[in-house]
């Protein structure tokens, strides 16, 4: 391999120039001849039975073109399919009309569509739509919506329950029969509101001539897209293009197919004209997904020394009022298949039941149900820590599944793939200074000030993943991916990716994986993703699987191009192709680098075929179709270091230390970003953000006003260090990186504030960790 | 519909406009200059951030009739014969951004700060920025770029053209 400093290197972004100058181009910014504009007139009620719709008025208002209910649709467009049928859980999968038919089922279900010249038109008339509902009792909380008596959502889903999945290893009752010390709490996790800054939008255009239907659309997987609204709309996939330009950041939310994109879609093909859809900020609360919301209840059976011998427990996830397109493999298999976290726990039983309420859908969220499962067991692992007056790194040192033992199956049945626990926890320990930090926690006690230190070591799955387990765990997809690398006769190359990034950077380290294997200057190499015309295949970003999966797919295509390159240099200079060498993007016959083709010529002469090996064809491009043997699992180490106001209970962040293991590193200035966001995210919901319905199904936190996502002001700054730990099942020794600071931050900021209220004998406190919350208790003067 | 006349990124345009139409929208639609976002509808987000003259302002809180006879720059005009300006270099120096929709404002809101404290403490550039909301960063290479750029400013150094 060429020596090289382009993988690895912190390189500036290439997606940059056009972002930082305005010239990039979102959903949102794009215009069509003949557009017109559909608004959304949207139920205020959780739980009603539509009695009555009169859209007269509407359509008579100026400007309106069309007007369409449930009622247009049905026969038309089906429902909104999920795409997560997780198997030996009795799963239950209502329908879910695009637009509500006859019942609505949480407050923003859609119940009419109006088309307008002018977006300020469509809105003005959703107004005149007149709809009569007669309410029905309204159930927000999954545990109480499985009791007997509890409002039914479904006709044909009985207690509301959507699943009983359990996932179980080892003999739980016998860890808890040895065990000499249990632990018990019950944990809330609360509801979250992904909140990209930019909401989702759809433009979709029908050719009738060609019966081509072009749908731009805010997503983290046009090819998803395709598929699910090609099964949505009875159209042949390959008539559907749909293309995800620009992407205003997704965290989840713009994986899942959603009844908008296909009601633009199905407008567009009905009234002959490109139809725009652009969500407000107050819909997006109420009609993008949510994420977490558990009810967990979670045993630990352990020995008097630490040592952790089994886990048990229960969690209610609340799925809202219909199946999202993944959301039922989000509380289980990323999640509950991960319960015994970085230990080596012998034993887990564990169940997940999946409940209907009127709520927003619930779905994948940044980390997907494994900052949950980071959260309940890092939660746990320190309340064992304080009951045994242990300190909380010593038990987690005496439980880590050690170095050797990698890959190493735990109890759920997952087969971690390679790690090196303690050495993360090392330097994170170096980092804080932690034994100089616990005497100055010891004095600052002293003046009754209140300092705390929280750790979390976590470990996640991530790099979804192989394409069996994906079928064998229910996921209506595969999960490989593909990459295209095509060379131009002048020499220049682009490539495709079938992931598509949107905001990760992979345009730059995609490119930077090219330009190592290839020799070819960074700025020879274009990468393209998201759009379903140029891009043969592949299944999209999320579950940090883009550089693990489609990063390992485009090496795979690079070095296939290479050994092409090869055989053609061979021929060209009269060598055998075991006689050549490929030196800083040349080919060479074997110590004669007088005798050698640069890759440009070779492509030049691929291209032009005047002269070729015999049996080889012409062209200098080649496809790779990656389907990991296994996922990866990145882990590590973050502290978070708090003070406590004592008059307001206003919990500073003073310090916090992120020490990750993603394995091979691309571009660290690229995946500390990863990091610091992520982070921000898991700290948020540690100390601010919730979402919080009222009684009635009510959203009490529909925008930005009442919704705390975090300003510059309440951040700190954040120190990221590595090790770095390969991965086996990639050629690159790849991890991922994507989620892991949110997976990880949780945990270590409620562990920290429960060890500075520690010396006050608070065990546990449920998030947000709000100043009201902490004030109270407080010792009052 | 009322006659407005704004000069935008130094082009002065002419439009009749409905008395409710918002700045941004007269930015975005009417003038077609879509670097300016949207990200929300209660002003919180900072994503619609343009300086009218010289001041930064969320472009969401403003009806283009209150614009009227202004001068407005909006990301489009900030950088100048292709140089970038070096809050702009800076966030690009320091990975200050990701998926780039908050940026434009954010990069706006900094420009003016710089031109007010041009030597600022993290703490004061935390502040400054805390009506711009970033998903994505964290913020924490917002606060190196804005350093970045101020100690460019202050170094009266040209901006480097883009690599």
């Amino acid at each position: 391999m060429a020596v090289s400093k382009i993988f690895g290197a912190a390189v500036k972004r290439r997606e940059d120039p056009r972002l930082i100058t305005g010239r990039a181009t979102y959903t949102d910014d794009v215009k069509l001849p003949n557009l017109a504009y559909v608004a959304f007139v949207r139920s205020p009620h959780a739980h009603a039975r539509i009695t009555r719709i009169d859209v007269s008025r509407a359509q008579s208002a100026p400007g309106v073109v069309a007007v369409v209910t449930g009622q247009d649709l049905v026969g038309k467009v089906n429902g909104i399919p999920t795409a997560w049928l997780i198997p030996n859980s009795d799963l239950k999968t209502p329908t879910h009309p695009a637009i509500a038919v006859d019942t609505v089922r949480y407050v923003g279900d859609a119940v009419a569509a109006v088309v307008a010249e002018s977006r300020a038109a469509a809105s003005d008339a959703t107004e005149l739509v007149d709809v009569e509902y007669d309410p029905l009792p309204v159930v927000v909380d999954q545990e109480k919506a499985t009791q007997p008596g509890a409002p039914q959502l479904h006709p044909d889903v009985p207690n509301n329950v959507a699943f009983r999945w359990t996932a179980k290893g080892g003999d739980v009752d016998a860890a808890f029969r040895a065990a000499e010390v249990t632990i018990k709490q019950r944990l809330i996790n609360q509801r979250l509101i992904p909140n990209a800054i930019e909401t989702r939008n759809t433009v979709a255009q029908y050719n009738p001539g060609t019966g081509d239907l072009t749908v731009t659309i805010t997503s983290q997987n046009p090819h998803i897209h395709r598929f699910l609204l090609s099964v949505i709309l009875g159209l042949p996939e390959h008539r559907i293009r749909v293309v995800a330009p620009e992407v205003g950041g997704g965290f989840g939310s713009k994986i899942h197919c959603y009844p908008e994109e296909a009601v633009a879609s199905f407008l567009a093909i009905q009234l002959d004209r490109p139809i725009k859809w652009t969500e407000d900020r107050r819909e997006n609360y109420l009609a993008t997904i949510h994420g977490r919301d558990h009810i967990t209840d979670l045993e630990l059976a352990a020995k008097r020394d630490g040592t952790i011998l089994g886990i048990r427990g229960r969690t209610y996830a609340n799925l809202g009022a219909y199946l999202s397109t993944a959301a039922p493999g989000i509380p289980t298999i990323l999640h509950g298949l991960m319960m015994t976290g970085p230990y080596q726990i012998a034993a887990q039983d564990y169940e997940v039941v999946g409940v209907f309420t009127n709520t927003t859908p619930v779905d994948a969220y940044r980390g997907a149900g494994r900052p949950e499962a980071t959260y309940a067991v890092e939660r746990l692992v320190d309340l064992l820590a304080a009951e045994i007056k242990l300190d909380p790194v010593e038990i987690r040192r005496k439980n880590f599944i050690p170095k050797s033992a990698f890959p190493h199956t735990v109890a759920s049945g997952l087969v971690y793939d390679s790690g090196d626990y303690d050495a993360a926890l090392d330097k994170a320990l170096q980092m804080v200074n932690y034994q100089q930090f616990r005497s100055e926690q010891a004095a600052a006690r002293q003046k009754g000030r209140y300092l705390g230190i929280g750790f979390s070591t976590y470990v996640e799955i991530c790099g979804l993943g192989p394409s069996a387990v994906a079928g064998a765990v229910g996921f209506q997809g595969g999960l490989w991916d593909n990459a295209n690398v095509r060379i131009h006769p002048s020499g220049k190359a682009t490539v495709f990716t079938g992931t598509s990034p949107h905001g990760q950077g992979e345009e730059t380290t995609f490119a930077q994986i090219v330009a190592e294997e290839l020799g070819l200057p960074l700025d020879d190499i274009e990468v393209v993703h998201g759009d379903t015309a140029r891009i043969a295949m592949g299944w999209g970003t999320y579950g940090s699987r883009s550089t693990a999966v489609g990063g390992s797919a485009m090496v795979l295509a690079a070095r296939k191009v290479k050994e092409k390159a090869r055989i053609i240099a061979a021929h060209l200079l009269e060598a055998s192709p075991e006689d050549i060498e490929f030196v800083n993007g040349r080919f060479q016959v074997k110590g004669v680098p007088e005798r050698s083709k640069s890759i440009q010529d070779i492509a030049l002469m691929a291209n032009l075929a005047w002269n070729m090996p015999k049996g080889i064809e012409p062209g200098l491009e080649e496809s790779s179709f990656f389907d990991p043997s296994n996922f990866v699992y990145p882990f590590g180490t973050h502290v978070a270091i708090v003070e406590i106001d004592p008059g307001t209970g206003v919990v500073k962040l003073v310090r916090y230390v992120a020490v990750d293991d993603c394995g091979i590193v691309i571009n660290p200035k690229i995946v500390d970003g990863q990091v610091h966001g992520g982070v921000a995210q898991g700290v948020a919901q540690a100390l601010w953000e919730a979402a919080v319905y009222d009684a009635n199904g009510q959203l009490l936190t529909g925008s930005l006003m009442d919704y705390a996502i975090p300003t510059a002001e309440v951040l700190p700054s954040i120190e990221t260090a590595r090790t770095e730990t390969p991965s086996p099942v990639n050629p690159l020794g790849l991890k991922g990186v994507g989620e892991t600071g949110t997976i990880a931050s949780t945990p270590a900021v409620v562990n920290a504030v429960v060890d500075a209220l520690a010396p006050l004998g608070v065990r546990h406190v449920d998030m947000p960790l709000t100043p009201e919350k902490i004030w109270r208790l407080l010792p009052k003067a | 519909m009322s006659h407005v006349s704004i000069t935008v990124n130094g082009k002065t345009y002419q439009n009749d406009v409905e008395p409710r139409l918002l700045l941004v929208h007269y930015v975005r639609d009417v003038l077609g200059l879509t670097g300016t976002h949207i990200g929300c509808d209660t002003s919180q987000c900072g994503a619609c951030t343009v300086l009218i003259d010289g001041e930064s302002v969320k472009a969401c809180t403003v009806f283009a009739v209150q614009a009227n006879g202004t001068s407005i720059k909006t990301i489009e005009g900030l950088a100048t014969n292709g140089q970038l300006h070096p809050v702009q270099e800076g966030f690009w120096e320091e990975h200050g951004l990701q998926c780039g929709f908050c940026t434009p404002g954010m990069i706006l809101s900094v420009v003016q700060l710089l031109e007010r404290n041009p030597d600022p403490s993290e703490a004061e550039i935390r502040h400054a920025i805390e009506g711009n909301l970033c998903r994505c960063t964290g913020y924490h290479n917002i606060v190196k770029a804005v350093q970045y750029a101020a100690k460019k400013l202050q170094s009266g150094a040209v901006p480097s053209a883009a690599r």
